[in-house]
């Protein structure tokens, strides 16, 4: 049984192979409904909006049904359920789970109790593979996955969206440059780690000295309740913040992604410049998710 | 004579039955204490001896427990914090079993996890399970890495 837990336990093969049935599905489509009468279990532990209704999307397009927890508030959880419990219940009444869960490694427990596959819809700051792969495809539509130079920016110590993305972009030997303020840098154990996977990682503070160099931008948001008063976080916000101005001089195949929501870290002005690719990244949602439950599900 | 048999000689006597705990890491019997649940409420009879001179480690201590052998993972426990340790197990006055002790290669239920929001730190019916590469430990559930100060997380 197929379970989707970590970006990690994905070799490169994997990798290309969901890359590539994605590619086929959003050209030609799936076949007429391959999981008619099958059931996607959305089990939701904390607000989504994208990751949420793109599974369900797909699972829809692909002819199937989905069942949603709804609340936590009014699940059994509120009772006291433990989540292996509820694991163990959902399995008898879905072909598939996707889990979303503010409690880091509860995909994999739940891996380890349900008797049908599990996709991680995002497990606290933890692992988003589904994300990732996302994330992979978008880049994949520009340019080839080797060797690219990417630039992650925001909060680079707590986002799981740039651990995951970095753990993947090792199996394509990336140049990987950190940018981010002190003390939100990568973590200690994920830098080891990239670099002894033979990637090189490279960490600035701002990202003029590095833009024009790169061919993915890589954005993500920082959180409020992670700087000790609000003038701080409002300053960091403001020197990250990409402007049309800062884009000028940049590569011109630069793309620039963000997994959304954003705040303020993009300008709305550069909605409309060829490099923005984040809309475009929430559609790929679809068909990666697509290729998902049809791998765990035919 | 050897001077490690000579000083512990002098400081511990041999004893009938149990298991002899040598090479310990200077300084860490206490905690190989600890890990053992051996305080003093329990049972068990004694011997502590700290910071003894060792012509391998410098200084090692060694801790003898009378009428007790220790279990496969008890022996884990201690190979944590104390890598060099060898454990003798002795019955009638003699070693009838002397062995090293090796760090597994996944240690199931030893570590409490620093991650406070490790789904192994709620009411979960999963023990905690980390990986072994080298001189870290890897929670298999959230990814942290203990990678010093381990005596403090174990259970």
């Amino acid at each position: 049984m197929r379970h989707y837990i970590s970006i990690r336990d994905l070799d490169r093969n994997q990798i290309d192979h969901l890359i590539d049935r994605a590619a086929r599905i959003a050209v030609y489509g799936a076949d007429a409904q391959p999981l008619k009468r099958k059931i996607l279990g959305l089990l939701f532990f904390e607000p989504s909006t994208r990751t949420r209704m793109s599974f369900e999307s797909a699972m829809l397009r692909l002819g199937g049904s989905c069942m949603n927890l709804g609340g936590v508030e009014v699940s059994s959880m509120a009772k006291g359920e433990t989540l292996a419990d509820t694991i163990r219940v959902v399995s008898g009444y879905a072909d598939t789970i996707v889990l979303r869960h503010p409690k880091v490694g509860a995909a994999r427990l739940a891996s380890e109790f349900a008797d049908v596959p599990v996709i991680n819809g995002g497990d606290g700051a933890g692992q988003h593979p589904s994300q990732t792969l996302i994330d992979l495809y978008t880049i994949h539509q520009s340019m080839p996955l080797d060797r690219i130079k990417i630039g992650l920016v925001g909060d680079l110590m707590y986002g799981r969206t740039t651990h995951s993305l970095a753990y993947a972009l090792t199996r394509y030997n990336a140049e990987i440059h950190a940018i981010s303020p002190k003390g939100l840098g990568l973590p200690e154990s994920l830098k080891h780690d990239l670099r002894e996977a033979g990637c090189e990682v490279i960490e600035h503070d701002s990202i003029e000295e590095i833009i024009r160099d790169l061919d993915v931008l890589y954005v993500t948001r920082f959180q409020r309740e992670r700087f000790p008063d609000p003038a701080s976080f409002f300053d960091v916000a403001a020197s990250y913040r990409i402007t049309p101005s800062l884009l000028q001089g940049v590569k011109d195949n630069l793309i620039l992604l963000h997994p959304l929501p954003r705040v303020d870290e993009i300008d709305p002005a550069v909605d409309s410049l060829p490099y923005a690719r984040y809309f475009q990244q929430a559609r790929n949602g679809v068909p990666v998710r697509m290729a998902m439950l049809l791998e765990v599900m035919q | 004579m050897n001077s490690d048999k000579y000083q512990e000689g002098l400081l511990i006597s041999a004893i009938q039955n149990g298991t002899v705990i040598d090479h310990i890491t200077g300084g860490e019997a206490l905690i190989v204490l600890r890990i053992l649940g051996i305080t003093g409420s329990t049972n068990e009879c004694v011997s502590v001896a700290t910071n003894v001179v060792s012509s391998a480690l410098g200084r090692k201590d060694v801790v003898k427990i009378e009428n007790r052998e220790l279990k496969d993972e008890e022996v884990d426990r201690i190979a944590l914090i104390a890598p060099k340790a060898t454990i003798n197990i002795i019955r009638e006055r003699r070693v009838v079993e002397k062995k090293g002790v090796d760090i597994p290669d996944t240690l199931i239920g030893v570590l409490r996890c620093p991650n406070p929001c490790c789904i192994t730190n709620t009411n979960e019916p999963v023990s905690s399970r980390f990986s072994v590469q080298g001189k870290r430990l890897i929670c298999d559930y959230c990814d942290t890495v203990i990678g010093s100060d381990i005596s403090s997380h174990i259970i």
